[in-house]
């Protein structure tokens, strides 16, 4: 791992750089690609699909049953409707509760039909029924209103911690850009959005943030240490700041994706689809794409967003004629000022 | 043996966690040893299974549910169910009619009557007050003599006035609802011969009719006026013991309400009239679902809108009906038509897959820890394990405590945050890393990363702590169950950077092992690009002539200060360009 510590040394005394603040018109048309996309999908695909948890659907109760086997009862209800997602449960003493998506009138019957013979009970003792959303309005509207509420306070929190607003609304794009792409890709694929995916949409939004003010909070240093004396640019502090905290990015990344990983993977190819698939699936996505967001669009935008306020302007011009009196001193110079000059 | 200051504090910070992990697990015991503690968390619904819950609107006969009354009553009962506790519990209508509620566990019969008392809640003035009459009155409560002397000659015309529309609207018109004008002469009749066990709680009179019913106990029966001010108008409501003015309880349990500003303002209207009258018309009947709660008297005028009730209440009861109150009445009332035990739509094959998906996913972690730190990633391993036992525990006390319910989405959400837990860690020993880099020794590497780190590490957790308690205060459902967890991991996250991980480095950093910068550490100054200058003491090297002079050292990587670097870079034309071209 030696040549990883390397790799950090470098970052940290600037040996090695990668220009992304400089490169900001790259990072911002791949954003606006992916979020294109990512709205665009969805609509082409025909929206999204939402479980049962939101839409309500059919329910069957089976009564006077002798087994209670429920794996019977989930293999005769794909067997009619492959796609469906059956949740069943043992009622009572002899009773099967089966809930699947909305069906129609035909299918219903044959369903009914279905679990009555893998059961075999009469027909008659197979009831079925509408049952409501689980997760109704009032849920959705609760989660709704907190959530606004959540991201004006922490938006007030970083303001305040970080004394300028420009991290905070640098911060918030970078987090929307995250949300639209992690349920963006939801819609394009068609996974059911249920609770837990949900679940999974609020923990990133956590994620997206924590990491996005970790990386800011050196940003922070690294910008208050700039005397009159520096030779870096507000940019360059920046994109020192990231490049600094690119070991701990990618460390970060890979800690918090392994287990989510492992999760995933046992719960698609193991279990099949469930609880564990959709929460999973929505905080890996998450989970990377808050990491890129955070380096590629909101530091990035952070800089942009302060660059053209008259105090940091002076101390640009400043550093870069300090950078060209050293530049002048020394024959070959000159060459290594390109990024700092980079077009926004 | 005189400790420096900083071995010291740590082995005080230690020393306080040690305190901590075995107050939790204390406390725990004493959960297991008195009864209705545990050793393992509770499951939720998904994993465990619980009790299903019919509840079917009581309906007169041509009355329908409309779906919007149905919505507003689940989520009524789903507030009232949170309320108590987070169990995470299922609520749903069915067949547009009835209501299904799943919660995990057998519930008891105040849990029941919490769910499906409509807790219609009005303040009316009383009228008339009186002892219940016999059960032995005749069919048609000709026979029955007045119990009271405000009827008067009324009783005579009042039989055969009765089928007369003319008797149920009174002769004078009330001016107001403490008027006794308000009891018209069938109204009198009906009281006559009303009997406590008649109530029909289902079937309150409206709001701007006089309404005749008992005591719950059934000891006082009372005509009591129009509602002043109803149940609609409380903003919030609490339940708490009776203080006296010395402050002192009485060991009396009672619910406080507070009104609204329409509610204020009538309520202290009602009190002003109330408390000018006497006898029976003093008193101010609180209704419940139709019975008198109670009726004290009006003793002084309430202008806060602040009232205080008592009556029979424990402290369970006097918490069931607060709730009920702030949430407000249900459109509707139900019974329930069934209750079944329910199995787990999960099952256990789905808890276990999840537990050793986990179990992979933390070697996983394990792994990749010590191949980044060496021995430094043992520390991150310990300090995961303790965050685990503190989370473990937490959670175990909280579903003793608080009716917390582990449920599958729970199970992962605390799997991932192994990971959030883990970037503390990442973030302080780099910062300690980027310390060592310009050139201090190990001990002062560790103090000064970590008042960087910490800071970092607090403002992030704080933004990871909004997060969760906003979304419990807030939210309802499944969402506050989530939101708890990701509060309890953030919790345990700092507790554990501060009492553990930083304490362990500082108490590491005074070995030899670490202290010299062992290849194997993880914290070795000359792989991190420091220069060694003797006594354990690094360096950076003072000056670097030109680029080509950096890379070619390669066995040390001599470490410059980052302007020297930039003026470096300006100086040389080196071949590996530093900036532009490497991410491209």
């Amino acid at each position: 791992m030696a040549s990883f510590n390397q790799f950090g040394n470098d970052l940290h005394t600037g040996k090695l750089s990668y220009n992304i603040v400089g490169r900001r018109k790259i990072w911002y048309s791949v954003a606006a690609v992916m979020i294109l996309i990512a709205i665009l999908g969805p609509v082409l695909r025909g929206g999204f699909t939402f479980g049962i948890e939101f839409t309500g659907g059919s329910e069957f109760v089976l009564s006077e049953i002798s087994t209670e086997d429920q794996g019977a009862a989930a293999t005769a209800v794909t067997g009619v409707v492959p796609e469906a997602v059956p949740k069943v449960s043992v009622v009572g003493s002899d009773s099967i509760r089966v809930q699947t998506d909305q069906l129609s009138d035909t299918e219903s019957r044959e369903v009914r039909a279905a679990l009555a013979s893998a059961y075999s009970v009469d027909a008659a003792k197979v009831t079925s029924s509408f049952i409501g959303p689980s997760w109704g309005q009032d849920i959705t509207g609760s989660a709704i209103r907190a959530l606004l509420t959540f991201l004006v306070l922490a938006g007030a929190v970083m303001a305040l911690y970080f004394r300028t607003w420009k991290m905070a609304a640098a911060a918030m794009v970078a987090l929307l850009h995250d949300l639209v792409i992690t349920a963006g890709f939801y819609g394009i694929t068609g996974f059911e959005i249920t609770p837990a995916a949900v679940i999974g949409f609020l923990t990133i939004l956590g994620y997206s943030l924590y990491d996005t003010v970790v990386v800011f909070d050196k940003i922070r240093e690294n910008t208050a240490e700039d005397g009159s004396e520096s030779r870096r640019t507000f940019a360059d502090s920046v994109n020192l700041a990231v490049n600094q905290t690119l070991v701990r990015s990618i460390n970060t990344s890979i800690v918090a994706v392994l287990p989510v990983a492992s999760i995933l993977v046992i719960g698609a190819f193991v279990l099949g689809a469930g609880t564990l698939q959709d929460i999973s699936l929505a905080l890996l996505i998450g989970m990377l794409v808050g990491t890129y967001s955070t380096i590629f669009i909101a530091a990035p935008l952070y800089a942009q967003l302060r660059e053209n306020e008259p105090e940091i302007r002076k101390r640009d011009k400043k550093a870069l004629a300090l950078k060209a009196k050293a530049a002048g001193t020394a024959p070959a110079a000159g060459a290594d000022a390109t990024h700092v000059d980079v077009p926004a | 043996m005189a400790k420096s200051s900083p071995t010291k504090k740590a082995w005080r910070s230690l020393t306080w966690l040690g305190v901590i992990i075995v107050g939790l697990i204390a406390l725990n015991g004493a959960g297991v040893f008195t009864g209705g503690g545990s050793w393992t968390p509770k499951l939720a619904l998904d994993l465990e299974g619980g009790t299903q819950i019919i509840l079917a609107p009581k309906l007169e006969s041509g009355q329908t549910v409309s779906s919007e009354q149905l919505n507003q009553a689940v989520s009524i009962i789903r507030q009232r169910i949170d309320s108590a506790g987070v169990s995470e519990s299922e609520i749903n209508t069915q067949g547009g009619q009835n209501i299904v509620v799943s919660i995990p566990g057998t519930p008891d019969d105040a849990t029941l009557s919490r769910i499906e008392s409509s807790a219609k809640l009005e303040f009316r003035p009383v009228l008339v007050a009186s002892a219940p009459t016999e059960a032995s009155v005749g069919a048609d409560g000709s026979t029955d003599t007045p119990t009271d002397g405000a009827t008067d000659g009324a009783t005579a015309p009042a039989t055969d006035a009765a089928a007369d529309p003319a008797a149920e609207t009174p002769t004078v018109a009330p001016t107001d609802a403490s008027d006794l004008n308000n009891i018209t002469p069938a109204l009198q009749e009906q009281f006559d011969t009303f009997q406590c066990s008649d109530i029909d709680t289902s079937n309150v009179a409206p709001a701007d009719q006089p309404l005749i019913t008992c005591e719950t106990d059934g000891s006082i029966k009372y005509i009591l006026g129009p509602v002043e001010v109803s149940g609609e108008n409380i903003s919030d409501s609490t339940n708490g013991q009776v203080t006296t003015q010395s402050g002192a309880t009485t060991g009396e349990w009672a619910v406080n309400i507070v009104f609204d500003g329409t509610g204020t303002k009538a309520f202290a209207d009602v009190t002003t009239r109330l408390s000018g009258l006497s006898g029976a018309q003093n008193q101010f009947a609180i209704v419940l679902d139709g019975s008198v709660i109670s009726a004290p008297r009006t003793l002084a005028v309430i202008t806060d809108g602040k009232p205080q009730i008592t009556g029979s209440f424990d402290q369970e009861t006097s918490k069931a009906l607060a709730d009920q109150l702030k949430f407000g009445a249900l459109p509707i009332s139900f019974t329930v038509q069934s209750q079944d035990t329910i199995s787990a739509t999960l099952g256990s094959t789905q808890l276990q897959s999840g537990l050793i998906a986990g179990l992979i996913g933390l070697i996983l972690v394990v792994l990749y820890s010590l191949a980044q730190y060496r021995l430094l990633g043992l520390v991150t391993v310990a300090s995961l394990i303790v965050a685990g036992v503190i989370t473990y525990f937490l959670i175990t006390l909280l579903s003793w405590r608080e009716g917390y319910r582990l449920s599958l989405a729970g199970v992962a959400g605390l799997i991932v945050a192994i990971g959030i837990t883990a970037d503390s860690f990442i973030v302080y020993f780099e910062r300690v890393r980027d310390e060592l880099r310009d050139g201090r020794g190990l001990v002062s590497a560790v103090e000064s990363g970590w008042r960087r780190a910490i800071r970092t590490i607090i403002a992030s957790d704080t933004v990871n702590f909004l997060a969760a308690a906003v979304l419990f205060i807030l939210a309802v459902g499944n969402v506050r169950g989530f939101a708890l967890t990701l509060g309890l991991t953030t919790l345990v996250d700092l507790l554990v950077v501060a009492l553990f991980t930083h304490p362990v480095l500082q108490l590491l950093a005074r070995t030899k092992f670490f202290g010299d910068g062992h290849k194997l550490s993880g914290l070795d100054p000359r792989a991190l690009g420091a220069v060694y200058r003797g006594r354990a003491q690094f360096q950076p090297s003072a000056e670097v002539a030109s680029r080509k002079a950096t890379s070619s050292s390669k066995e040390a990587a001599k470490r410059q200060t980052i302007a020297e670097r930039k003026a470096a870079e300006l100086v040389g034309t080196g071949s590996t360009k530093s900036t532009d071209g490497k991410d491209s």
